[in-house]
């Protein structure tokens, strides 16, 4: 049964969408910290994560059990294939989390947990990009261990995602602080979004342009030739301009959702350009699936269960709409 | 024993596996205290309630933070470090997990926010509803856990597929006959332990006659669920006991650090049993059938030693004897400890021996110290299988090299003996210093106060 497996395949892409929008954000928001200086400030960024960071983190905790249940194969060979980087991304992820627990709790030590929260910030992106760039480069067999494994010296495109990385979830940072502060901060963080978002305009034009004749995997070639790249990509800069034009206008609640759009285009183009693969020059989805048992029966409880996570999850969001206090306490 | 890929990867399991557990099992007994407090706060009104789920409030949202960071960790070196265990079952324990996340992670996590942030945004009751789902949400997540854990104990109804296991009977494994005691007693194990802590803190206060009507309400709703819930706990690790020697004869054999089979086997109380030369090296006081009738409710009951198997099958037994003491020895000071509280309950002195307070007031890691003996017995008495019976352990293991986990590891060594072992107690021990908040300064629910507190934002 093909379809089975590739509904998981869907579900699983949703889950990390999800996780990389709600924590993207999240960790945009830990990486602009540095460049906002006053506490009160500081205090209003805080507490515009407080209340769902979690909630947002335990997407990935989802998206990896989802990898687990559907794909156990796949998630075996990848996550030992990219062991450092997945480790750093936990520990910077370790580190960000407990830094919200104790920012407000410390009185001298304020200044410390600070800078935590920007180094656990910055290292889970770094992570993220260099695990984002070994998947697009795809896997190979070592021939003394016969382990698929990736090519563990950091390459330069490795680097290349890594800062696409930092722009893009710093722009979905500021995007989200637009639309929960006002005032002086506000006009700041529409400041730091005018600049980035040429960085952004660039990283795309060089994934569009660098992927068919770079060492990207063929499907990309083809995509880039079809009517339906050609679509992508306008799509893609049309949402860039609405977005430059919502920043130049002030409309404050249009720039998260412009880059959520552009967040779904990379991605769907990053899917696109591996299918059928899951291990990118290995394995496909179909040779890793769990057995179709497996699968339906936890079809039965996303489909009861998936509709209710995404109602309280709205639900909690919506509690906590509207403009950020300064203060957020417990 | 040699530095290699299997020896760091169960170090570095064990390791963050210890470290984690104590946060949701504190999460899990502080959640339900919250739900006793909150609802008898609505239903009297009595401003002490008030003031200590705030106070509670505080510690759990630390303890379940500390939780969701270290839980990731543990997800991510199933893969990582754990790659043979994941390819061969994933079909089987994949669905536990995903329904685990589900069912449980994300109420917790959804109504989280509320429950912590939300005493002015939602009313009264839909809050007390949000602290209620949490808590439930806490408990059917342990499920999902114990039954993964219980299905590595007790593989059943499984078949063999391309190399893989599946599983043949979702209900079977979902309600393994195993796993009905070992959640219970884990459950309990958990209330227990918290409400130990519960009972240290408030010694603690009263003894310097601080925050007395709060630490007060704190000690006796703590005292009558320990005087309630050892006997009960007694019991269900008996059950748990009896069901391992069912299951698994020779983790049994390991625990009582019995070597060759035999009847009415005595209970040895010290020992120093050595794996190399398959014989206790030194032994100290024996309760003659003790085993036996522990184990099988039988005074003449026959026990398999370790010696049927070969000593290739064979658990390190040390750390599993020891880890049994440990456990057992502590269940013992706190069924003392629960005679003694309910003479002075009845004599009407909780509050007032010194004695009693002083003492009490060591007891907060009391029931962690026992949580962690025990799983330390069941996890140690399972090896050399990482499935019992199917997989080994060094066949579970990722094929990485062994400095990719050095590395990781000391990274993760430095990050949880910094932050979970320093900042957490740090922070824990300034929370408690502080104490509760006076009761004029917590506004209670904005509709309380007039709403004077809505635009001011959360309160802390």
């Amino acid at each position: 049964m093909m379809s089975l497996a590739l509904i998981w395949l869907g579900i699983i892409a949703f889950i990390v969408i999800m996780y990389v929008i709600l924590d993207g954000f999240t960790l945009g928001i830990g990486l602009l910290f540095p460049w906002i200086k006053g506490s009160q400030n500081r205090d209003t960024m805080i507490a515009t994560v407080l209340p769902v960071w979690d909630g947002n983190e335990t997407w990935l905790v989802f998206a990896g059990a989802a990898l687990y249940a559907g794909f156990p194969e796949a998630f075996a060979v990848l996550m030992s294939a990219l062991y450092l980087p997945l480790m750093l991304l936990v520990v910077g992820l370790l580190l960000r989390g407990i830094s919200f627990e104790f920012i407000h709790k410390a009185t001298s030590s304020v200044h410390i947990w600070e800078k935590c929260f920007f180094a656990g910030s910055l290292m889970a992106v770094i992570a993220q990009g260099i695990v984002v760039g070994k998947y697009v480069q795809g896997f190979i067999i070592n021939p003394l261990t016969n382990q698929i494994t990736a090519n563990s010296a950091i390459n330069w495109f490795d680097l290349f995602c890594v800062l696409a990385m930092i722009v893009g979830y710093s722009l979905l940072g500021s995007a989200r602080l637009i639309k929960k502060t006002h005032g002086a901060l506000q006009e700041k963080f529409f400041t730091i979004s005018a600049r980035l978002q040429w960085f952004l305009l660039l990283a795309v034009l060089f994934v569009g342009i660098y992927s068919p004749i770079g060492t990207a995997p063929n499907t990309w070639f083809v995509l880039h030739n079809s009517p339906f790249m050609i679509m992508f990509i306008m799509v893609t800069l049309m949402l860039m301009a609405i977005h430059a034009f919502a920043i130049k206008q002030r409309i404050e609640n249009l720039p998260f959702l412009t880059l959520i759009g552009i967040f779904i285009m990379a991605y769907i183009g990053f899917i696109a350009s591996n299918l059928p693969f899951i291990v990118p020059h290995q394995l496909t989805y179909m040779q890793t699936k769990a057995d179709d048992g497996a699968l339906m029966l936890m079809l039965y409880g996303v489909a009861v269960l998936m509709p209710l996570l995404l109602f309280y999850t709205a639900y909690a969001y919506h509690i906590f709409g509207g403009k950020t206090d300064e203060k957020t306490h417990y | 024993m040699m530095l290699s890929t299997l020896f760091l990867s169960r170090i570095q399991f064990a390791f963050t596996m210890s470290m984690h557990i104590i946060f949701p099992a504190f999460s899990i007994g502080l959640i339900s205290f919250l739900v006793f407090m909150e609802g008898a706060w609505l239903k009297t009104k009595n401003p002490v309630y008030y003031q200590i789920i705030r106070f509670w409030t505080k510690v759990f949202a630390l303890t379940f933070g500390m939780g969701v960071v270290s839980g990731i960790a543990m997800e991510f070196q199933l893969g990582t470090n754990w790659a043979g265990f994941s390819k061969q079952i994933g079909s089987v324990l994949g669905p536990l997990f995903i329904y685990e996340v589900m069912s449980a992670f994300f109420v917790e996590a959804g109504f989280i926010g509320i429950l912590i942030f939300g005493w002015n945004k939602v009313g009264e009751k839909l809050h007390f509803a949000a602290t209620l789902m949490v808590a439930i949400g806490t408990l059917i997540s342990a499920y999902w856990i114990l039954s993964a854990n219980s299905w590595m104990q007790h593989p059943i109804a499984y078949a063999m597929e391309n190399g893989k296991y599946v599983a043949i009977n979702w209900q079977e494994i979902m309600f393994n006959p195993y796993n009905l005691p070992r959640y219970l007693h884990m459950v309990l194990a958990a209330w227990l332990s918290t409400a130990f802590v519960i009972i240290s803190i408030s010694s603690y206060y009263l003894l310097r006659e601080q925050n007395i009507e709060f630490a007060k309400k704190c000690l006796r709703f703590s005292v009558i669920a320990i005087i309630l819930l050892v006997p009960l706990q007694v019991f269900l690790g008996d059950a748990a006991g009896v069901n391992v020697y069912k299951y698994q004869p020779i983790k049994t054999a390991a625990m009582e650090g019995l070597w060759n089979t035999e009847r009415g086997a005595p209970t040895i109380i010290f020992a120093i049993p050595s794996n190399t030369q398959q014989k206790n090296l030194f032994e100290f006081g024996r309760i003659p059938y003790g085993s036996a009738i522990l184990n099988t409710h039988d005074y003449n009951g026959e026990l398999t030693g370790l010696k049927s198997v070969v000593p290739e099958n064979q658990p390190e037994v040390w750390p599993v004897f020891f880890g049994f003491r440990i456990m057992v020895g502590l269940g013992v000071i706190m069924l003392i400890y629960a005679i003694f509280a309910t003479i002075m309950l009845a004599k009407n002195k909780l509050y007032s021996s010194p004695k009693m307070l002083y003492f009490s007031q060591f007891l907060a890691p009391i029931g962690f110290i026992a949580l962690l003996a025990g799983w330390i017995t069941a996890e140690i008495g399972r090896q050399p299988w990482a499935v019992y019976g199917l997989i080994r352990t060094r066949d579970a293991a990722s094929n990485v090299s062994m400095h990719d986990v050095l590395v990781g590891f000391i990274l993760i060594f430095i990050i949880y003996v910094i932050i979970f072992g320093g900042c957490y107690f740090y922070f824990l021990d300034k929370t408690i210093k502080k104490g509760p908040a006076d009761l004029d300064s917590i506004q209670p629910f904005s509709f309380l106060s007039g709403g004077a507190s809505s635009d001011k934002g959360v309160e802390k």
